[in-house]
């Protein structure tokens, strides 16, 4: 008896090590799916960064239907991941009830805040890169009018737009900007066609330049843009190449660099939150060779000067989330 | 609102009104003759995911139209496999499809392109372009005509004309021709078909083709004409408001027209939240224009405008006597 006890104790043992020696980390990509050419494609990229350096092999989950969020991240945590990654701000729920029941797993999500001790929240500053790209677009316009397309009317979307609009008033206090949301079902991050049509309609209203931070929609946003020879700006990951001359600068989110140094950390992941701004080159404006002939030395220098002002401190922007109101609009 | 408003809404309309057409036939035909159909949207989906694919590969769209069609017919004869010949439940196999054709074209278009579950940009002749009709530039000068027959007629893509030749042939042949009594008999009362003579199983199969076949231009047109390429759940829901519009058009062509752009009009009309409140002074919130389908059709089918009767035999599988 007491040498079967101690058998299965050793065993047990040699188990737990095992799994915390082998403890692969894990990636949850939200609804918009892998390769959204967008905010998820952007954590696989990160993700991949990782492999390709460290040889080290990774767990993934696409998530299909809102229920699966509860079990998925169950599942994976008692399959000994650690750390698991996932990205998007639905997980917040979920994980402030899933994260207590496993104290030694470490938690990332990006784009929430969720207060547990295991639980590290990466949040951008995507007011800021909006700024800049803003910025940008009132410089490029020609009208005086610019648009902005979001997918699904959350309060991160208006975020986006709220840090635009802010950036355009700051090059040119008169533009205008025409504000459009997909819808307020999961399925606005899926419609190309509605943004499609959305870009047609707002070009009708004069818009030249279309900010689009709307996933899989913005396709269909980039795509008209192009075919109506107007300029697009894309969103989270570089979508210049798209549309090459067509698309005026992509607004970046390193969401690849929070999944990269997550996975880097491992097990030792530090938690809190974990700010990703300006300065931390959490998000930025993309310039390549696809829109170098669209951006003046002018409009890069101004852009440039706003950034470097922004993270010293002397100009602020207002995050919409902060009091779900936007200063301008 | 002024005039050149309208007009771009209304070219909107169009745009928007065309797939919910074609599905609207689609499912016409099919539940005509008695086979529920609910699974427009994923043979929609299969269809814009292999007319995008073989337009992409073959450099044109009109090889890419033909796989559309083939890609929803096939699901179409899956359907008339489990529903008609193996009489099972027509919702559940429509179900089945839906889930069916959400995974495998997101699966199919991964692994031929490896573009995460999109067809990649189509140019040039692998779309559908606009076709500008004749006469556009002499009757522009005309008032209020012109202007109407330029934006809002002309510019469309070749299968926008095509779904709206579909409406007055679907009545013809509905209403006109021996195939057309048959079928909507089939749909009433498949024994009385069955004792004239004439097989109840073919007519049934040969509804679920044309609805195989209107449901692949619907998925055509919007992954080659309205869009460039597929997209993963492109068709968002339009099977769905479809059949909503199916309900709403109590099962005839021309009330299907109707019903189409008065949705596609909506639809359009929550794209301008400016012109809404400049026209009705205040500011209308865009879902509730985009739940107005529904509303309107759980309206109809609550008997308020007149009273929405779905063909008798519509969902039941047919028996013979032995």
């Amino acid at each position: 008896m007491t040498l079967m006890k101690q058998f299965l104790g050793a065993a047990a043992t040699l188990a737990l090590f095992t799994g915390a020696a082998f403890a692969d980390p894990a990636l949850i990509y939200d609804l918009g799916g892998k390769f959204d050419k967008s905010f998820n494609e952007a954590a696989y990229t990160g993700a991949k960064k990782w492999v390709d350096e460290t040889g080290g092999s990774y767990k993934e989950l696409e998530m299909q239907s809102e229920a699966q969020r509860e079990q998925a991240l169950r599942r994976l945590a008692e399959s000994g991941a650690n750390p698991i990654v996932m990205t998007g701000f639905a997980f917040g729920d979920v994980l402030n009830t899933v994260a207590p029941d496993y104290p030694d797993t470490k938690f990332a999500i990006i784009d929430m805040v969720v207060d547990q001790p295991n639980v590290r929240s990466v949040v951008f500053t995507e007011e800021q890169g909006s700024f800049l790209v803003g910025m940008m677009a009132a410089q490029a316009s020609k009208t005086g009018t610019v648009g902005f397309i979001g997918g699904m009317d959350i309060p991160l979307i208006r975020k986006f737009a709220c840090g635009y609009v802010q950036g355009v008033k700051a090059v040119n206090p008169d533009a205008k900007v025409i504000q459009n949301m997909t819808g307020t079902t999961p399925s606005a991050w899926n419609d190309p066609v509605k943004g499609s049509e959305l870009t047609k309609a707002q070009i009708s209203q004069g818009a030249d330049v279309i900010y689009a931070a709307a996933g899989g929609t913005g396709i269909g946003v980039l795509q008209t843009a192009a075919d109506e020879g107007i300029l697009s700006i894309g969103v989270d990951s570089n979508q210049n190449y798209l549309h090459p001359g067509k698309v005026l600068t992509s607004m970046l989110k390193r969401v690849d660099n929070a999944v990269y140094e997550a996975f880097k950390a491992g097990d030792t992941l530090e938690t809190g939150i974990h700010v990703m701004d300006l300065k931390a080159e959490g998000v930025g404006y993309a310039l390549d060779d696809d829109n170098a002939a669209l951006i003046t030395d002018e409009m890069k220098a101004t852009v440039d000067a706003a950034a470097a002002k922004i993270i010293a401190g002397e100009i602020t922007v207002h995050d919409y989330m902060s009091d779900n109101t936007c200063p301008v609009e | 609102m002024d005039y050149a408003t309208l007009l771009q809404i209304l070219d909107t309309t169009v745009r928007f009104a065309t797939p919910l057409l074609l599905a609207c036939l689609a499912g016409l035909f099919s539940e005509r003759s008695g086979i529920f159909d609910i699974g427009l949207e994923g043979k929609m989906l299969m269809a814009g995911m292999a007319s995008g694919a073989v337009a992409a590969l073959s450099g044109s769209v009109w090889i890419g139209l033909l796989a559309g069609i083939g890609g929803s017919v096939l699901f179409s004869i899956v359907h008339g496999l489990a529903s008609i010949t193996f009489r099972g439940n027509q919702l559940i196999s429509g179900v089945a499809l839906n889930f069916v054709a959400s995974g495998a074209t997101v699966l199919v278009a991964q692994s031929l392109f490896h573009q995460g579950g999109r067809t990649p940009p189509l140019t040039g002749d692998a779309r559908f372009n606009p076709v500008t009709l004749p006469f556009v530039d002499t009757l522009r000068e005309v008032p209020l005509i012109g202007p109407f027959y330029a934006e809002v007629i002309s510019g469309h893509s070749f299968l926008v004309y095509a779904a709206f030749v579909a409406v007055p042939l679907t009545w013809w042949a509905l209403y006109r021709t021996r195939f057309g009594l048959r079928l909507r008999a089939v749909g009433e009362n498949p024994e009385s078909v069955d004792t004239a003579g004439v097989s109840v199983i073919r007519l049934r199969y040969t509804a679920v083709m044309i609805t195989g076949i209107l449901c692949g231009m619907a998925g055509a047109y919007m992954a080659t004409g309205l869009q460039a390429g597929f997209g993963k759940e492109m068709t968002a829901g339009r099977g769905y408001i479809a059949l909503a519009a199916l309900i709403f058009a109590k099962w005839r062509p021309w009330y299907a027209l109707m019903a189409t752009l008065l949705f596609g009009f909506f639809q359009a009309l929550a794209l301008r939240p400016d012109v809404i409140e400049g026209t009705f002074g205040m500011a209308i919130p865009v879902p509730a224009l985009d739940a107005l389908p529904y509303i309107l059709t759980v309206i109809v089918l609550a008997g308020f405008v007149g009273r929405a009767i779905p063909p008798r035999a519509g969902g039941q599988p047919y028996v013979k006597e032995r």
